[in-house]
């Protein structure tokens, strides 16, 4: 009664609502980089929402069941294959014991998320099953999956949902090549020089391959430059060091000034370069959707019109909840 | 004699050769059979192979050490 994995993929993981209570102890919330997604999928077989899921990032994994379940998958475009046969995604599908699930690599979309009915069983830890793979922590083993493992699926919801049900269209998300994430400037804005603040939001910004889990580092853009100033006691030499301080999930540091970090879900959780602003947690989802080489614009909102977005982030949440429910 | 398209089939860095001072993995002209490796993608700082999947010649290729690729981009031309 379990899963095995026959190729793991390029980084699939065991995820879910994230490790939410301990930033501030250096241990990072972890979980689905795409939030939605992870819960549409969820909600698509009648799991509870934040049950535990596959994260599937560009080359999704070859998995054997050894188990008859029902499966669903959001997010990222990778076409799902059942014995060879392609299949819809954001579809309740079923799966009969012996068959061998796998994906064609992503044709839009960085992340797809898998789940399967009861969810992947796993012992929590600190309170969620997401893998921390830097701190072994979590998920299977603390690492991304790798061949021959097994996974144990959950108790069944209740009621199984029905094969064939589907996502409507206008509750899936968008898989753009390029893409205007809004931000909260600060909290060391005022470090940059009035021109490098100023340019850091009219020039289009392109996502670098070594971007992963941790932070999507940016280039492409002019480098920006810092305020002179003399160091105060305890900040590095170079003007992008500030004195240590905590890093927020979204907010963007430029390291000499070259390229723009925006940290994600597996962040550490403080250090010593200034943060010139946070994308804002509406628009986190959308980040972690975008693949290398794709391009990004920043769009500098106030904390008003964040919180506003934050409201119809969950009013959409509300909706799928209702359109599935 | 017939001529193949080999697709990156993922996005990232495109390399032909394993490391910065290393040789090309091949040559344009050279032999290969389709277990040859002709070059790598770097992406989330892992290193993918990519084989020429046919047995031929390898006419030439279609990216530049170290240029940015796209999942589907044709990476090289092999004719057999």
């Amino acid at each position: 009664m379990h899963i095995k994995v026959i190729k793991p993929g390029l980084a699939t993981s065991v995820q879910d609502a994230g490790r939410n209570g301990y930033y501030h102890l250096g241990i990072p919330p972890s979980g689905a980089l795409d939030q939605y997604s992870f819960r549409a999928a969820n909600l698509l077989l009648g799991n509870a929402e934040t049950a535990a899921v596959l994260e599937c990032t560009l080359l999704g994994p070859q998995l054997q069941f050894n188990v008859a379940c029902q499966i669903a998958i959001c997010g990222a475009t990778m076409q799902p294959r059942i014995n060879g046969q392609p299949q819809p995604a954001h579809q309740v599908l079923s799966i009969a014991t012996g068959d061998t699930l796998d994906f064609l690599p992503a044709a839009a979309g960085m992340r797809a998320y898998l789940a399967v009915s009861g969810g992947i069983d796993l012992a929590e830890v600190l309170g969620s099953r997401s893998t921390y793979a830097l701190g072994s922590l979590g998920g299977y083993q603390g690492r991304r999956l790798q061949a021959g493992d097994m996974l144990t699926l959950g108790a069944a919801p209740s009621t199984a949902a029905p094969v064939g049900r589907s996502l409507p269209t206008a509750l899936q998300r968008s898989l753009p090549s390029k893409t205007t994430v809004r931000v909260l400037p600060g909290l060391y804005a005022h470090r940059l020089r009035p021109e490098s603040a100023t340019r850091f939001y009219q020039e289009q910004w392109s996502v670098s391959s070594e971007s992963d889990r941790t932070g999507y580092r940016l280039k492409g853009g002019t480098p920006l430059q810092f305020q002179p100033r003399e160091a105060p006691f305890g900040a590095g030499a170079d003007p992008s060091n500030i004195v240590d301080a905590g890093y927020p999930i979204g907010s963007i540091q430029v390291p000499a000034g070259k390229e723009p970090i925006i940290l994600l879900r597996d962040a550490v959780s403080g250090g010593g370069y200034a943060m010139i602003a946070t994308v804002i947690s509406a628009d986190l989802d959308v980040v972690a959707q975008l693949q290398p080489n794709q391009g990004i614009t920043f769009a500098a909102v106030d904390m008003q019109q964040a919180l506003q977005a934050r409201q119809h982030y969950q009013a959409d949440l509300q909706q799928l909840r209702q359109a599935l429910g | 004699m017939s001529e193949h398209l080999i697709h990156a089939t993922l996005p990232g860095t495109f390399y032909r050769r394993p490391s910065p001072d290393a040789a090309p993995y091949v040559a344009e002209g050279s032999q290969v059979e389709a277990a040859t490796v002709i070059g790598c993608i770097e992406v989330m700082k892992q290193f993918n192979e990519i084989t020429a999947e046919h047995s031929g010649r390898l006419l030439s290729f279609l990216l530049e050490d170290g240029d940015a690729v796209e999942a589907g981009q044709v990476v090289a031309k092999v004719v057999s």
